[in-house]
């Protein structure tokens, strides 16, 4: 990159303003949220507190919908990272023919606004619950799964997807020709290869469905989960206490992107490692070789 | 208790659907071809089967079905409903476009106006946004070391995960009228009096191209990497300005990165529901907030089923049109 020293300060001061403009906001929020006043407010400091943190976990309403956001969270994982996983085999098996249209039905809810998601999801089960008079079934937490399902499952198929598409079917061919059967098959050939891809998967679904307000809001019916009983509280008027929801929600996400992060560079340094030892072998092998 | 049949009847006939076309196309090709459950075996067949038909079915299809149904027939008491009143009828489109039947205007402007509103400020958000993210991709994927990669990249992750609705109440701690914004502009003399951004709909702009600024720069950087540097070093060696590059190099290149993102970003926009109802003022004009009424303040749901289509359609049209004008497939841009 030849760029003159203008073109370069130019650069630097649009990367300053872009993360100023990303985590400015956050920063504010989380400095209201160690602050005395009532109201969220971050200059003057007129006082350091942790009482809002202390405010935030005597909140009934906060606690449950945060344990019915874990719930709802560990449930779309059961669901959705198989059905990501048949998703994504199937795409690879089904007759070119149907394969347009079943990518279409299978990846349009990506692309659907998260109400309209949460309004046909309640529709629907509000019929079919009623005809077959399984009323038992028309649930919040049920509904709020089946609708997360819906795209989070896409999201998880597109991962999977993505990793089988590198996958060497000479193996399965290989394990088959030595006598394996096909459960034999996916159980020890193709799940231990795509393992990393259902992990991303199971944590992305988790996440994903965590965070989410739109679909949530229509789907949960009477129950609550943590967004909407923060969307309440949002509505009635701003206290700290919010602000320090948000402290603890950012402060957790950047110790688990750090702990990836370490992860990830042991996982490099230990692959190259081996990839260093094998190539010594290799020329070990190679001199141990007489020269013909 | 029609619609009983169709919950049954669907499943048997599009299993039977693919059924067919697998053998038509199977007598196309050689024998050799396994079949589905050859290929499998029995037990992982009927998963893949049963997981696939209940999400496509009862997850995806027959509820957008059943939404799409319900937006076309009249709002009745539960005890009427299947009876001789439950009719197919236009009627709830009749009240986007025209209002009540008692009412006197000749439009219904209120909902015409924010429809319309939204789906114009979405389309201006989503092109800031792609303003705003480009340069930042580009240097990312094309010029940073990877050191400093790690770096942008875990600082863009962190308030990744952050809630639409926590995002919005930054937007507020940030610009209300006692905020630091309003605080810094008084102290530099430029307004004498704190200055309402929530009123004027700044918050709820700012507040949107926000929310969704990572989920434009995650796809630009995805489409712009893969781009091999040695095509702009040759342009540039041939004496292309830079932005000759980036407009028939780099773009060109990132064109499914950029309509993934586009779309993303757009629909996310039209679908709001949480940015609104914290940053939008009492005059703000966004749809989602009136088809939630529909449900949950009017409990009319046919009229607010046939207010979510329309919300819909307009997102399947922008989809359409991006695709039209970069000529590209839509399996190319949901990656």
């Amino acid at each position: 990159m030849t760029a003159g020293p203008f073109q370069r300060v130019m650069f630097a001061l649009y990367i300053a303003i872009f993360f100023v403009y990303l985590l400015g906001p956050l920063v504010v929020m989380a400095v209201s949220a160690f602050n005395t006043p009532e109201y969220p407010q971050v200059w003057p400091i007129e006082g350091f507190t942790t009482g809002w943190f202390g405010k935030l976990f005597a909140d009934r309403d906060m606690m449950e919908g945060f344990r019915t956001s874990l719930l709802i969270g560990f449930l779309v994982v059961c669901i959705s990272v198989p059905i990501g996983l048949a998703g994504a085999i199937v795409m690879t098996q089904i007759a070119p023919l149907a394969r347009s249209f079943y990518y279409l039905v299978v990846v349009s809810p990506v692309l659907t606004p998260g109400i309209i998601i949460g309004i046909s999801t309640v529709v629907f089960w509000r019929e079919l619950t009623t005809v077959t008079s399984t009323k038992f079934f028309y649930d919040g937490v049920i509904l709020t799964v089946l609708g997360h399902a819906s795209f989070i499952s896409a999201y998880c198929m597109l991962i999977i997807l993505a990793r089988l598409q590198r996958f060497d079917r000479s193996q399965e061919e290989a394990a088959l020709d030595l006598g394996a059967s096909y459960p034999q098959v996916f159980r020890h050939i193709l799940l231990p290869f795509l393992k990393p891809a259902l992990f991303s998967a199971a944590v992305l679904a988790f996440l994903s469905s965590f965070e989410n307000y739109n679909t949530t809001t229509f789907a949960i019916l009477s129950d609550k989960t943590l967004t909407t009983v923060l969307a309440g509280r949002v509505r009635q008027g701003s206290t700290p206490t919010i602000s320090a929801l948000a402290t603890i929600i950012v402060a957790v996400t950047l110790c688990a992107a750090l702990a990836y992060e370490l992860i990830k560079r042991r996982e490099d340094q230990r692959g190259r490692a081996r990839r260093a030892e094998a190539a010594r072998a290799e020329e070990a092998e190679l001199a141990s070789i007489p020269a013909e | 208790m029609r619609s009983i049949y169709v919950i049954l009847l669907l499943p048997l006939v599009v299993v039977i659907a693919f059924w067919l076309i697998a053998r038509v196309e199977g007598t196309g090709t050689s024998a050799s071809r396994p079949g589905f459950f050859q290929r499998n075996g029995w037990p992982i067949g009927l998963y893949l089967i049963i997981a696939v038909g209940f999400w496509a079915l009862f997850i995806i299809v027959l509820p957008m079905i059943y939404m799409v149904d319900l937006s076309f027939r009249p709002k009745l008491p539960l005890s009427q409903m299947g009876g001789p009143k439950d009719v197919y009828t236009l009627q709830n489109y009749r009240y986007f476009l025209f209002g009540s039947l008692t009412s006197t205007a000749h439009w219904n402007w209120i909902h015409i106006n924010a429809f319309f509103t939204t789906i114009f400020a979405s389309i201006l958000i989503t092109l800031l946004n792609f303003a705003i993210c480009y340069p930042l991709a580009y240097h990312m994927a094309q010029s940073a070391t990877a050191e400093r990669l790690r770096v942008l990249l875990l600082l863009l992750i962190v308030p990744y995960w952050v809630n639409d609705i926590l995002r919005a109440f930054a937007f507020r701690v940030l610009l209300s009228s006692g905020g630091i914004v309003n605080q810094a502009l008084m102290g530099l003399g430029l307004t004498s009096e704190p200055f309402d951004f929530l009123a004027a709909d700044v918050g709820l702009y700012m507040g949107l191209s926000y929310a969704y600024l990572l989920l434009m720069i995650f796809p630009l950087y995805n489409a712009i990497e893969s781009l091999d540097r040695n095509q702009i070093e040759a342009a540039r060696d041939l004496g292309a300005p830079w932005w000759h590059i980036h407009a028939f190099i780099v773009m060109p290149h990132a064109k499914p990165g950029i309509a993934s993102g586009c779309t993303l970003v757009f629909m996310l926009c039209t679908g709001a529901v949480a940015t609104p109802m914290v940053l939008g003022g009492p005059r703000t004009m966004w749809f989602t907030p009136i088809v939630y009424d529909r449900f949950y303040q009017l409990f009319n749901w046919p009229q607010g089923a046939a207010y979510a289509f329309l919300l819909l359609v307009a997102c399947i049209v922008f989809v359409l049109t991006v695709l039209r004008i970069t000529g590209l497939k839509l399996g190319e841009i949901t990656r």
